[in-house]
C-alpha cells in the first residue's frame, strides 16, 4: 500500500514534469497557434465573468454538500 | 481499486510542496512559445438576488482589475449579502431574522514567461462568523500553448460565533487544486480539475438542531472533514457562432457524502451585439453517514442539516449579454442579465409542518454591467 502510494505520487510528479518539458520533444503541437483563433472567442471560455460565476458557485456551495473543483477559488462564510 | 489509487494521489495534500512544484515547472520549461498575457483591465458592477425556500439574499457586488507596469495585475472586489432568512429550519426551530454579510477580496496576478501566479486574499464578515482565506495559484502553459497546468493552494481560517455568546470556536480549511486544460482541436477544449478540501474545527451551525427519537437536540458534527472533487469539462465551437459545453463533477468525502453534478450549456451569438446562453444543471447527492431526519439510535454524531441529506437539484437557466461597443473609444461595455430556476427535492428530509418530504424552488438572478479597457 505504501509502495503503491509512493509509486503513484512519483508517477503524477513525473507526468506533470514531463508535460512541462514536452515543449522541446518529438510530439508536435497538433493545433498551430494560427489555428487557435476560434478558441479565443469569449463564448469558448470556461469562465467568462468571474464575479457572476463566483456568485453562482456560492449559491450552490452553501446549499449542497458537494464543493470544489469549480475553478473559482473563493472564501467561505457561515451561511447555512 | 481506482478509487484507492486516486486517494493515494491526493495524499499529496500533506505536501506543502504542491505550489512550489508549479513554480519550479515555470522555471524548468525551456524556451517555450510567446509569454502569456496578464488578464485585461475590467470593472464590473452587479446586483444579485437569491430567493428560495423562505430565504432571500441579495446585494451588490463590485470588481475592479487594473494592470500595473505591464507586469502585474491588481484586483479588488466587494460583495454584500443582505439576508432575510425565514427558511424551513429557521421557522420551525427559531424565528425569522435579517443579517448582512460583507466580503472583500484582493488579488495580485504576476506573469513570468509562460506562467501566471495569482495571490488572493478574501475576507468575509457577518455578525457571528468571520472567514479569511489566502490562496496561491499558478497557471503554466506547456506544450507550445496546447496545455495549461494549474496548481493551487488555499488556506482559510474562520472564527465561529453565536449571537449572545460571542466567538466561541474556530475552523481551519485547506484546499489543494490541480488541473489541466487541453486544446483538443481548433474548435474543442477540455479540462480536468481535482481538488482536495480538508476542514478542521467547528464544522456545523451553532443554531441548528437535530432530531433524535422525535426530540430536538443540538447537532453534533465531527471536527474534521476531508472531501475530494474531480471535474471534467469540455467545450466546443459548433461553427455557426455557437458553442456547446458539458461538465461532470464527482465529489466524495469522509462524511460518506457522494455527489454527482452534471451541467450542459449552449451559447449563441445573435447579430453583432447579443450573446445568449442556456444551461441545465443536475446534482444528486447521497446523505452523510450521521445524517438523519429523525434518528432512532443514539450516535456520537447526529445532524439534521439538509445540506448533508439525500436529495437532488435540477436547475434551468438563461443569460443574455448585450455589447454596447466601445464607449469613448476605450471602454468595451457589456450589459448582462441572467436568471436560473432551481428545484431542490429532498428524499430524507421532511417538512415537520406537513410530515412530507421537503422540496422548494429557488430563483437566482444577476444583473451586471462589465467594462473592459
Amino acid at each position: 500500500m505504501n509502495i503503491l502510494r509512493a509509486l503513484l505520487r512519483g508517477a503524477s510528479v513525473a507526468a506533470l514534469a514531463s508535460m512541462a518539458l514536452l515543449s522541446g520533444c518529438a510530439i508536435e503541437p497538433w493545433v498551430k497557434p494560427y489555428e487557435r483563433e476560434r478558441l479565443g472567442d469569449p463564448m469558448m471560455k470556461f469562465s467568462r465573468d468571474a464575479l457572476s460565476d463566483k456568485h453562482r458557485d456560492h449559491v450552490f456551495e452553501v446549499r449542497e454538500g458537494a464543493r470544489g473543483a469549480t475553478g473559482v477559488q473563493g472564501g467561505g462564510c457561515g451561511c447555512n | 481499486m481506482w478509487r484507492r489509487a486516486l486517494k493515494a494521489v491526493f495524499a499529496w495534500r500533506h505536501a506543502a510542496g504542491a505550489p512550489l512544484a508549479g513554480l519550479l515547472g515555470g522555471v524548468i520549461a525551456p524556451g517555450a512559445a510567446q509569454a502569456v498575457d496578464l488578464p485585461e483591465d475590467r470593472a464590473e458592477a452587479m446586483f444579485h438576488v437569491y430567493d428560495g425556500g423562505g430565504m432571500r439574499a441579495s446585494g451588490p457586488a463590485l470588481l475592479v482589475r487594473k494592470k500595473l507596469l505591464d507586469k502585474v495585475s491588481l484586483s479588488a472586489s466587494y460583495y454584500i449579502d443582505a439576508v432575510s432568512n425565514a427558511s424551513i429550519d429557521v421557522v420551525t426551530t427559531a424565528s425569522p431574522y435579517k443579517e448582512k454579510r460583507t466580503e472583500y477580496g484582493f488579488g495580485i496576478d504576476y506573469v513570468v514567461r509562460d506562467a501566471t501566479m495569482t495571490l488572493g486574499l478574501t475576507s468575509s464578515k457577518e455578525p457571528d462568523y468571520i472567514s479569511d482565506y489566502l490562496s496561491l495559484d499558478v497557471a503554466q502553459e506547456v506544450f507550445g500553448g496546447m496545455s495549461t497546468v494549474n496548481l493551487g493552494f488555499t488556506r482559510g481560517v474562520d472564527k465561529v460565533g453565536k449571537k449572545g455568546v460571542g466567538y466561541f470556536d474556530d475552523a481551519t480549511h485547506w484546499k489543494y487544486r490541480v488541473g489541466l486544460t487541453q486544446i483538443l482541436t481548433p474548435t474543442w477544449l477540455a479540462s480536468a480539475n481535482f481538488e482536495a478540501i480538508s476542514d478542521d474545527g467547528f464544522l456545523g451551525s451553532a443554531y441548528r438542531v437535530a432530531r433524535v427519537f422525535g426530540a430536538t437536540v443540538p447537532e453534533r458534527n465531527p471536527r474534521t472533514r476531508t472531501g475530494r472533487a474531480a471535474k471534467f469539462r469540455v467545450i466546443g465551437d459548433l461553427g455557426s457562432r455557437n458553442a456547446v459545453r458539458a461538465e461532470y463533477r464527482y465529489y466524495w468525502d469522509t462524511w460518506a457524502i457522494k455527489a454527482h453534478t452534471v451541467e450542459f450549456g449552449y451559447s449563441r451569438y445573435f447579430g453583432d451585439a447579443w450573446l445568449a446562453d442556456a444551461s441545465l444543471r443536475y446534482n444528486t447527492q447521497k446523505a452523510a453517514l450521521f445524517y438523519s431526519d429523525n434518528a432512532t439510535v443514539e450516535t456520537v454524531y447526529v445532524s439534521r442539516n439538509r445540506q448533508l441529506a439525500t436529495y437532488n437539484t435540477i436547475g434551468l437557466g438563461g443569460k443574455l449579454s448585450y455589447s454596447m461597443g466601445k464607449l469613448q473609444g476605450k471602454y468595451h461595455v457589456k450589459l448582462n442579465g441572467s436568471y436560473e430556476r432551481v428545484r431542490f427535492k429532498y428524499s430524507d428530509f421532511t417538512d415537520v409542518r406537513t410530515g412530507k418530504a421537503y422540496s422548494f424552488d429557488a430563483d437566482v438572478l444577476q444583473f451586471f454591467v462589465s467594462a473592459t479597457f
